[in-house]
């Protein structure tokens, strides 16, 4: 994955227009958006840090924290939103203690929504590092989430 | 080219928006968030109209106009719209108006009251959030933001600092700093731009009123005053009076009355300033100093300075502000020469600055735990002291300010718009190099409220370099040509504010923009009719030298009236 620096390098001269393909690549590239990421585009774009801070927030696509260990994405789809996938955010949020965006402190669990995974079948779907889990209830959730507590270690959340 | 406003025939030109032709045929049409000389945001809606021919309501402020374009600012639609807008960003908007540091100049609550709206229609989620005390001069209240996005541009397009932004989206939007940290970690340089720029009461100065009048009633405290050369010629639009008098002689009989004990005038110490600034430059240019020379007077310019140049620290003078110059021989000289603890004297300086309170709390202005100023009173805050004490500053006889720090040349007054200091600075620089005052004092170049001026001034042998900046934005301009190589400057005067102190963060809110060419104009009247209009003829000023100081750049100076800068590191 390029460092920080090689992708601003890949953008010499850039103006205000270049921010959201960047911001997009440095979150390709370290899973998230770091103050210092964010402060260091500034500089580089030639653009206020409450700039580039008051962009990547309007975008659901970026995120302040990194990526836990297990990604879940809760889909919150039309079709996921009549079969009760507000239920089964509601739980993830209550058992991990974060909200979308938000990353444990131990680093094992980050939460995301999406707007539809086209899994409309499965409803209502949640996602855990691209494997997708079918018909998840509240008790299925939390099974789930006890089984991926059991398997994995947390690595260092970063800052 | 012609087009229809209300059935009536209006000129136009080419280019213009909407807005501008239908002001010009004498139409009201309301706006929350249109700023002269911005580009349009369109933010607020409200200045909606119906076009003939158009499906939607057309935003007038952003809207061109074409030929032949039939408009009706106020037909039941459009104040339909408009009065819905207005009962939208009243559904979350907190109800302690009575409470309000802008009761009474409340563009929203103005608005309101235009539109006929009465009662709550609709109740949105109040925005919890909290309010932002740790700017040490700025107080934040973002539950009565109503999003018009104002002060994210002046911040960032006039004043070319961007401390804050609009942070999320939809119903959960507001405006802050990066990261949505507290204002004292942003590079907010305290100018108070965005204070004069916010139709509500979500952002406004930390008052220091209440410890002014604790000062004012403790009996063991002498309490004095100074005010800058900016308030005297605004303060009357505080209580109606038109734009551009001078109150200078009832302003300070009215602070006698508030209770202080000594009414000195900043106008004297700007003098002050002129001789220490002045000499200076002279001396810069005559060892080979670091230039051009940068003033100092403005302190939302240093901590600029401090944040986005620190490499240009140097090219500062190290004079201290006129603020605090006085407030330095108040509490050494002046407490020492009459036999008072300086412990025992709380120094107030009435200002048209928010960023002044910033300065006065900065740890280079205190000294063993005394504070050379005490506090700082916006020029509001000053209008707010007098109705609180029911003076009618009309009626009230003018009185003349106290020795021996009340005298002051026209030069000093001129502190208070864009030019001014380079004026006064460049008539005591020129008796300084030839021994001769300048034949014309007058320097128009310097004069006029353009961002930036320049002009080249033959002083003796030297021919100098000297450059004018008003609002940060132009300053960044100068910087920036610096930076890139440009040499030939000398001494470059900067004001934060666009125009100057006459238009500083801490003025009267809410008034015509004509009102600055007005004030502006009450100081070079003041200038023009004056006996002593330049700094070294000051006689409070010479004694000052003759029995203390000894000369300009002297060690009592160098120790009192100078001071230092540290890079800052600050979100930027």
């Amino acid at each position: 994955m390029p460092t920080l620096q090689v992708i601003l390098n890949e953008h010499p001269h850039a103006g205000r227009d270049a921010l959201i393909p960047v911001l997009q690549q440095v979150q390709e590239a370290q899973g998230f958006l770091s103050r210092g990421a964010i402060t260091a585009i500034g500089r580089h774009l030639g653009l206020p840090a409450s700039k580039v801070y008051g962009v990547a927030t309007f975008y659901n696509q970026f995120r302040f924290q990194p990526l836990g260990t297990y990604h879940i994405q809760v889909c919150r789809g039309t079709a996921c939103h009549v079969k009760g996938s507000l239920g089964t955010l509601e739980s993830v949020q209550r058992l991990l203690a974060i909200r979308p965006g938000g990353t444990t402190k131990d680093g094992l669990f980050s939460l995301e929504t999406v707007a539809c995974l086209g899994a409309c079948g499965l409803a209502p779907v949640v996602c855990v590092n691209g494997e997708f889990f079918a018909g998840m209830t509240p008790e299925g959730l939390r099974r789930l989430l006890d089984t991926f507590r059991k398997r994995g270690t947390a690595h260092d959340p970063g800052t | 080219m012609r087009i229809e406003i209300n059935e009536r025939p209006v000129e136009a030109t080419q280019g213009e928006t909407l807005l501008t032709a239908i002001r010009r045929a004498g139409v009201r049409v309301p706006t929350l968030c249109h700023m002269e000389g911005l580009p349009p945001t369109g933010a607020c809606r409200l200045c909606v109209v119906e076009v003939e021919g158009q499906r939607g309501l057309i935003p007038s402020c952003s809207y061109p106009v074409y030929e032949g374009m039939k408009v009706r600012t106020h037909s039941p639609r459009a104040v339909r719209a408009r009065h819905t807008i207005v009962e939208l960003l009243l559904s979350n908007h907190p109800d302690d108006c009575l409470y309000c540091v802008r009761n009474g100049t409340c563009e929203l609550r103005k608005l309101a009251e235009e539109l006929g709206v009465h009662q709550r229609r609709f109740t949105g989620l109040s925005r919890a959030s909290r309010v932002d005390v740790s700017g040490p001069a700025l107080t934040r209240e973002p539950s009565k933001c109503v999003l018009c996005g104002k002060c994210v541009r002046v911040c960032e397009e006039v004043q070319g600092v961007g401390a804050i932004d609009f942070i999320g989206r939809g119903s959960a939007t507001k405006v802050g700093p990066a990261f949505d940290e507290a204002l004292n970690l942003s590079s907010c340089v305290l100018c108070g731009q965005c204070v004069m720029a916010c139709p509500t009461g979500a952002l406004h100065e930390q008052s220091h009123v209440k410890q002014v009048l604790d000062a004012l009633r403790n009996p063991e405290m002498m309490v004095v005053v100074q005010h800058a050369p900016a308030v005297s010629v605004t303060l009357a639009e505080a209580f109606g009076l038109p734009p551009g008098r001078d109150v200078d002689g009832k302003m300070v009989a009215a602070l006698r009355r508030l209770g202080f004990h000594r009414v000195f005038d900043t106008a004297f110490s700007a003098d002050l300033t002129v001789m220490e600034e002045a000499s200076e430059l002279v001396h810069r240019i005559q060892s080979r100093g670091t230039l051009p020379m940068m003033t100092s007077c403005s302190p939302a310019w240093i901590k600029f300075v401090e944040e986005f140049y620190p490499g240009f620290t140097g090219h500062l003078s190290t004079c201290k502000s006129p603020q605090q110059m006085l407030g330095a021989i108040l509490k050494s000289h002046y407490a020492e020469s009459r036999g008072l603890d300086p412990a025992k004297i709380y120094s107030v300086a009435v200002m048209p600055c928010t960023a002044k309170k910033f300065e006065a709390g900065r740890p280079e202005m205190i000294h063993d735990g005394v504070s050379d100023i005490d506090a700082v009173l916006t020029t509001r805050e000053l209008a707010e002291l007098i109705r609180m004490h029911g003076l009618d500053l009309e009626a009230l006889p003018p009185e003349k300010a106290d020795d021996p720090f009340g005298g002051r040349s026209s030069a000093g007054k001129l502190f208070g718009a864009t030019g001014g200091v380079m004026e006064a600075a460049v008539r005591t620089a020129h008796y300084l190099l030839t021994g001769k005052e300048m034949d014309v004092l007058d320097a128009v170049e310097f004069r006029g409220l353009e961002g930036i001026k320049e002009a080249r001034v033959r002083v003796g042998d030297l021919e100098l370099g000297l450059a004018v900046a008003s609002g940060l934005g132009n300053a960044r301009a100068l910087l920036e040509q610096i930076q890139g190589g440009r040499s030939d400057l000398h001494f470059i005067e900067v004001m934060s504010c666009p125009g100057g102190c006459i238009a500083g963060g801490g003025q009267i809110i809410g008034v015509d923009p004509g009102a600055i060419t007005a004030r502006m104009k009450a100081l070079y009247d003041i200038d023009a009719r004056s006996a002593v209009r330049v700094a070294h003829r000051n006689e409070g000023v010479r004694t000052l030298y003759d029995t203390f100081l000894g000369e300009p750049l002297g060690e009592a100076s160098h120790r009192l009236l100078h001071t230092h800068y540290t890079p800052r590191h600050v979100i930027t």
